[in-house]
């Protein structure tokens, strides 16, 4: 059992890809069985995720526990390639660099959130396919169990070299999967979302790598790429404004495709579209998170500096996203295109939550991110119930399924409802802590520095609630409301043998039954997740950024002061108000 | 009991009604839905009058003290954490003081003859409920819940949510025969338009936060609270003012209350005459404290509302569909409401609030009663005479009709008249705009009764009698009578008792902010000039619409111009359309084809240069010695010359 609880992470993340590679090998002969051990298997994986909460909640350093000071918690650390404790090499073998990377997983109150997200849409999305995937589904499930791996690998890493690896390795089966079970287009899409990210993160590749230098180069013994001795680095002034400024741009490069900020996010409306059901559901709620993830991650406490000085036309990027996306929403004839383009509305509102660089921005960031996961990927799931029964996506051919399907309706608009933010709802409170934080950003009060943004960019980035309401409702009556409209050869294929009753079966409700409890929870009572989000942030993100804040000073001046007093230093403070 | 206990289950029982029936409504009720429906509410409506039983037990000395409380229930969510200062948490908090009861009640007892006499509306004629009979009660049943929580609220996110809840069940409940394209269309607006003003109730909101540091009634309207706000009155209470005007349905946000009459008769009673659209009235009143600090939002707020009340009332004289003509009736009555706010009459715009609840909401009502009995047709060109068929309906018409029209002793009189007089002593242009809307309320309430009601039998092809509605229709339309009749008498202009209650909370009154403006007129002239006014239109409309018809038609055919502007509505809707409408949607297709054409070519001639890089060096590999051969020689004769000019 201690061998268990202190290797969570390991099993949490080999758990799925394990069993992708059992799925693989040694597939059940039938295609039931396959399905089925791959949903077992993902259940699993949850049940693991959560039991990693659980623990996470009650692990304590010195009485003070992990979760109240938002420090990192069930920490694993094996060096994977070179040693570390190695001294610096002697001056002759200079060329003989010493390469350190680490297997170095942890949890803490940011990543845990997408934890719990990746861990609860991927089972409902294997779920969602048990009807629409019926060919190779050894291949698919075993893919997809491997992306869940994957995903869960880039939220516990802790070396970046080894985040970049689970980064780029939820690629791969999501190209397969865009490429082989996608609709009409589905070769041109996954091509495109393969190459378009992979060359952003090449980039990035380039910044990790100098990066990693640079820890060699002020005496970290190697080339080490651990976020702790990373993180050293901004804090006690090793890098400059103008190296900060380049990496900021080198994981801009990789991060902000992924995200999508406009303007990289053509690929997103094509790779949606075209994804099966299930594959667009985790590109949009867990693959899009991986950048925003990134940026909160890597970008802001890495590079301060930059993140302080490039936030502003980072916010306005994701400004003209929200406006832009919801305007390109509104004219979409095609469902899953309009779902898609919100994304990119959302995605926005996600950045500029973030680049307010407030407590109230970063926390409605990081809820917006759960938030979109969970409602867009319902809406997803929605869409691909109705393309099941109809076979198409276009809103022309379809219209008044309220009068056919009132239990999908129902769920229809309570997610459309959340996603446009509607109190009581989760949407909502991500909505207005982004709005808000971004609306106090430039006033340096209760504590915390002047941040960069102001009320104008929350102003514009207010429009962006009515335009939501505006194409979401737009959806809900084309597709929902008006006189009942079906396509043509409707008719023919409703008495095929297979085919899906009219209105949700029981198996396609409790896809999204849990999903809109999430919701509900977020919206009424989310003072647990605040508790568990708040101190991270502040202790991992804010604390390094704010002293690049600082109105008085250059950072310069600042960045003397090593990182770990201010850590410590707040850690008390915590500690003290408990 | 102590206070929030009540407020709790009078949230609770609506609440778990609407949610029960979701549950079993389909199932097990269906057409018994109502009575869960009716029980909730009725509960509901027994807690709020015990809770304003023990608001108005309040000794008049701790009223400061009590009033200004905030009960929390539990901790909601924060916006910061840590920092210097560790910011409080947004709480799930109620306040519970006499504005709170007032509109509690008026709520509620509305609701319950609503909820009533639905169960007899939302039938055929043979009793059979209407398809979504028990969506309906669960969508009325979350209304009523939401309005319940929108008054309840102690802090303005917790009144953000009563607000945007009201609003979607609003969009729920006008989308009720949705496979109507128009009532799809008229949900979708109501949403949409509403939002508009919600985006700058919003923008008011993050002001506040800004400056406060905190959203909640009890701090922000503390001394300690309004001092933080010293010198952004105006722009926060213009911002906010912004969500009360969509709300509301004032200009230029009014375009959606029209159109919501696609939706059930008792929906437009309940909700788009009684309750949610005086939401924006009771937000201004609530946060008066800020709005009396900025004279320039003071202005603003009066004349919107007087200008709103005339342009309204226009528009109503032309109408031909009774629930249109009524809703800009209800859009221009709103108006007064906020004319009453502006010129320093809170108490008297939330008496006008409380009084006008019963009596439009019993002319809904009575209108729905004509559309049943004519097979769904509210077209008074095609019906006349209805009074010998329909007894109870026309009385009912009639005693609403009045206290519309402010006729004295009716409830209507005594709360437009306070308005009217408090505007004289602030501004008399504004006063004379009420004075000639209180003419024009008069005549086109009067047009439509005797249109409908008076004269020849006239009935809707298809329709053989005018049958009387069912007793479950009747019986809560004459309950909701005596209440339009006699409301007044609750809140009489000196030394009412519900006036003196709400100026316990309310802050700003004439006296107090003006007390240099003499009365243009005796509080008795005043009365005396509403009553008139209001006799003189009836009149006019019993002289040309009873007495001699051509008259009205000549009049239109005379000032075709003006009145075909009137009659579409100054065209507005259609302004709207080619201003903004259209070119944002063609913006969106813009945005659209820019990344079709623009972004995603620049990615092709991105990925066309390796692509053409290969192209070219492809003809380097043709496979032939000889080039090969001439490649190395050259090669090798670079080498040479770097080599040599190298050393």
């Amino acid at each position: 059992m201690d061998f268990v609880t202190s290797h969570i992470l390991s099993i949490l993340i080999f758990l799925p890809i394990v069993g992708a590679a059992c799925l693989w090998v040694f597939p059940p002969r039938a295609a039931a069985s396959i399905r089925r051990a791959a949903f077992g298997i993902s259940l699993a994986t949850m049940a693991v995720a959560i039991a990693a909460t659980v623990i996470y909640y009650s692990s304590s350093q010195d009485d003070v526990r992990a979760v109240r000071v938002g420090k990192l918690g069930l920490v694993e650390q094996h060096d994977w390639i070179g040693e570390s404790g190695m001294p610096n090499p002697p001056r002759e073998r200079c060329h003989e660099t010493p390469l350190l990377v680490q297997f170095y997983v942890g949890v803490d109150g940011i990543s845990l959130p997408l934890i719990l997200l990746t861990s609860l849409l991927t089972p409902l999305a294997i779920w969602a396919s048990f009807h629409a995937i019926q060919d190779r589904a050894k291949e698919y499930y075993s893919l997809f169990l491997l992306l869940f791996g994957a995903m869960l690998g880039v939220f516990c890493s802790r070396d970046l070299l080894l985040f970049y690896v689970f980064f780029e390795f939820t690629l791969i089966p999501m190209y397969f999967l865009v490429g082989i079970w996608g609709g009409a287009n589905r070769r041109k899409a996954a091509d495109m979302f393969f190459l378009y990210t992979f060359a952003g993160s090449v980039l990035t590749f380039a910044g990790v790598l100098y990066l990693g230098w640079k820890t060699y180069a002020t005496g970290g013994g190697s080339l080490r790429f651990d976020l702790d001795s990373l993180y050293r680095l901004a804090a006690q002034g090793h890098l400059s404004a103008t190296e900060q400024t380049w990496l900021f741009l080198a994981f801009f490069a990789g991060f902000a495709i992924k995200v999508p900020l406009f303007p990289m996010h053509t690929w997103l409306p094509l790779a949606h579209t075209e994804a099966p059901t299930a594959g667009s559901v985790i590109l949009a709620g867990v693959l899009l998170k991986l950048g925003t993830y990134g940026f909160l991650r890597m970008s802001v406490p890495m590079l301060p500096e930059a993140a302080v000085n490039c936030a502003s036309w980072l916010a306005v990027l994701s400004v003209v996203g929200i406006i832009y996306g919801s305007l390109a929403a509104w004219v979409q004839t095609d469902m899953k295109k309009l779902v898609a383009y919100s994304s990119v509305a959302h995605l926005g509102f996600c950045m500029l939550g973030m680049f307010s660089l407030k407590m109230e921005g970063l926390t409605g960031s990081l809820l917006y991110m759960v938030n979109h996961g969970l409602s867009t990927g319902a809406l997803f799931l929605c869409v691909g119930m109705i393309y099941e029964r109809y076979h198409t996506r276009e809103m022309s051919k379809i219209g008044g399924l309220a009068r056919r399907m009132p239990v999908l309706t129902f769920f229809f608009v309570f997610f459309t409802l959340s996603s446009i933010g509607l109190p009581g709802l989760n949407g909502f409170i991500g909505e207005v802590l982004v709005l808000m934080g971004t609306f106090i950003s430039h006033t340096a009060q209760r504590g915390s520095p002047a941040g960069p943004l102001g009320p104008l960019y929350a102003a514009v980035a207010g429009t962006g609630i009515v335009l939501g309401a505006v194409y979401m409702l737009f959806l809900c009556r084309k597709v929902l409301f008006g006189p009942l409209h079906e396509p043509e050869d409707h008719a023919e294929h409703e008495h095929d043998a297979g085919a899906l009753p009219i209105d949700l079966t029981a198996r396609e409700v409790s896809i999204l039954v849990p999903i809109a409890l999430a919701c509900l929870y977020i919206g009424i009572a989310p003072k647990p997740l605040f508790e568990l989000v708040q101190p991270a942030l502040k202790t991992q993100v804010l604390a390094r950024v704010e002293p690049a804040m600082k109105p008085e000073g250059s950072f310069a001046r600042v960045a003397g002061r090593p990182l770990a007093v201010a850590e410590s230093a707040s850690t008390e403070r915590s500690a003290r108000v408990r | 009991m102590p206070s929030q206990t009540y407020a709790i289950w009078i949230l609770l029982a609506p609440l778990l009604a609407a949610v029960l029936i979701g549950a079993v409504g389909l199932r097990g009720l269906r057409d018994k839905s109502h009575w869960l429906a009716i029980g909730g509410v009725a509960a509901a409506l027994v807690l709020a009058l015990m809770l304003f039983g023990q608001i108005r037990a309040v000794p008049e000395e701790a009223r400061a003290d009590i009033f200004t409380r905030s009960h929390k229930i539990y901790e909601w969510f924060r916006p910061g954490f840590g920092g210097l200062a560790s910011l409080k948490w947004f709480d799930f908090e109620f306040r519970i003081d006499p504005l709170t009861g007032v509109m509690l009640v008026t709520v509620l007892s509305v609701s319950l003859m609503v909820v009533i006499y639905s169960s007899g509306y939302m039938r055929d004629h043979h009793g059979h409920p209407e398809r979504g009979y028990e969506r309906f009660f669960a969508f009325l049943a979350l209304f009523i819940f939401s309005m319940c929580l929108l008054v309840l609220a102690g802090n303005f996110v917790l009144l953000y949510v009563g607000w945007e809840l009201v609003g979607l069940c609003s969009y729920l409940l006008i989308g009720f025969y949705y496979p109507k394209p128009s009532a799809a269309a008229a949900a979708k607006k109501a949403f949409i338009v509403t939002r508009i003003g919600d985006f700058g109730f919003a923008m008011g909101i993050f002001l506040i936060f800004w400056r406060c540091g905190d959203v909640s009634f009890a701090y922000v309207f503390s001394q300690a609270g309004l001092a933080k706000l010293v010198g952004w009155e105006t722009p926060v209470a213009l911002l906010l003012f912004c969500g009360a005007v969509g709300k509301s349905a004032q200009l230029p946000l009014h375009t959606w209350l029209p159109d919501a009459m696609e939706g059930p008769s008792p929906v437009s009673a309940l909700i788009h005459a009684a309750t949610m659209v005086t939401a924006g009235v009771y937000m201004v009143a609530r946060c008066g404290a800020i709005f009396t600090e900025s004279p320039t939002a003071m202005a603003t707020v009066a004349s919107v509302g007087a200008i709103t009340a005339f342009f309204a009332a226009t528009i109503a004289i032309t109408q031909f569909d009774m629930k249109r003509a009524l809703a800009y009736s209800t859009i221009s009555q709103l108006g007064y409401m906020f004319l009453g706010l502006g010129v320093h009459a809170a108490d008297a715009a939330v008496f006008h609030l409380f009084t006008h609840a019963f009596f439009k909401s019993l002319l809904f009502l009575a209108a729905g009663s004509v559309m049943h009995a004519m097979g769904g047709c509210i077209d008074i060109r095609r019906f006349g005479g209805l009074a010998k068929g329909m007894k109870v309906t026309a009385f009912v018409f009639w005693v609403g009709g009045l206290a519309l029209a402010g006729f004295p002793f009716l409830s209507g009189f005594w709360s437009k008249d306070e308005i009217l007089h408090a505007a004289l002593g602030v501004s008399l242009p504004l006063a004379i705009v009420g004075y000639v809307t209180a003419l024009l309320t008069a005549f086109y309430t009067f047009r439509l009764i005797f249109i409908a009601f008076h004269g020849p039998l006239k009935l809707p092809q298809g329709v053989e009698h005018a049958h009387e509605s069912v007793p479950a229709m009747t019986i809560p339309m004459l309950l909701l009578s005596i209440g339009a009749a006699g409301a007044g008498y609750i809140g009489l202009q000196h030394g009412g008792k519900l006036n003196e209650l709400l100026r316990t909370v309310l802050v700003g009154r004439l006296e107090e902010h003006a007390p240099g403006m003499a009365h243009v007129m005796s509080p008795e002239a005043a009365m005396a000039m509403s009553g008139v006014l209001s006799a003189i239109g009836i009149l006019s409309a019993w002289y040309i619409y009873r007495r001699k018809p051509m008259i009205a038609m000549a009049a239109a055919f005379a000032m075709r111009g003006p009145y075909e502007l009137i009659k579409n509505k100054y065209y507005i809707d259609e302004l709207y359309d080619a201003v903004i409408v259209r070119p944002l949607h063609d913006l969106g297709k813009f945005c659209y084809g820019f990344d079709r054409y623009f972004i995603n070519a620049l990615l092709w001639i991105i990925t066309a240069i390796p692509r053409a890089a290969g192209f070219m060096l492809r003809s380097l590999q043709q496979g032939a010695i000889q080039g090969y051969a001439m490649g190395m020689v050259i090669g090798l004769l670079v080498i040479v010359v770097a080599v040599l000019s190298a050393t």
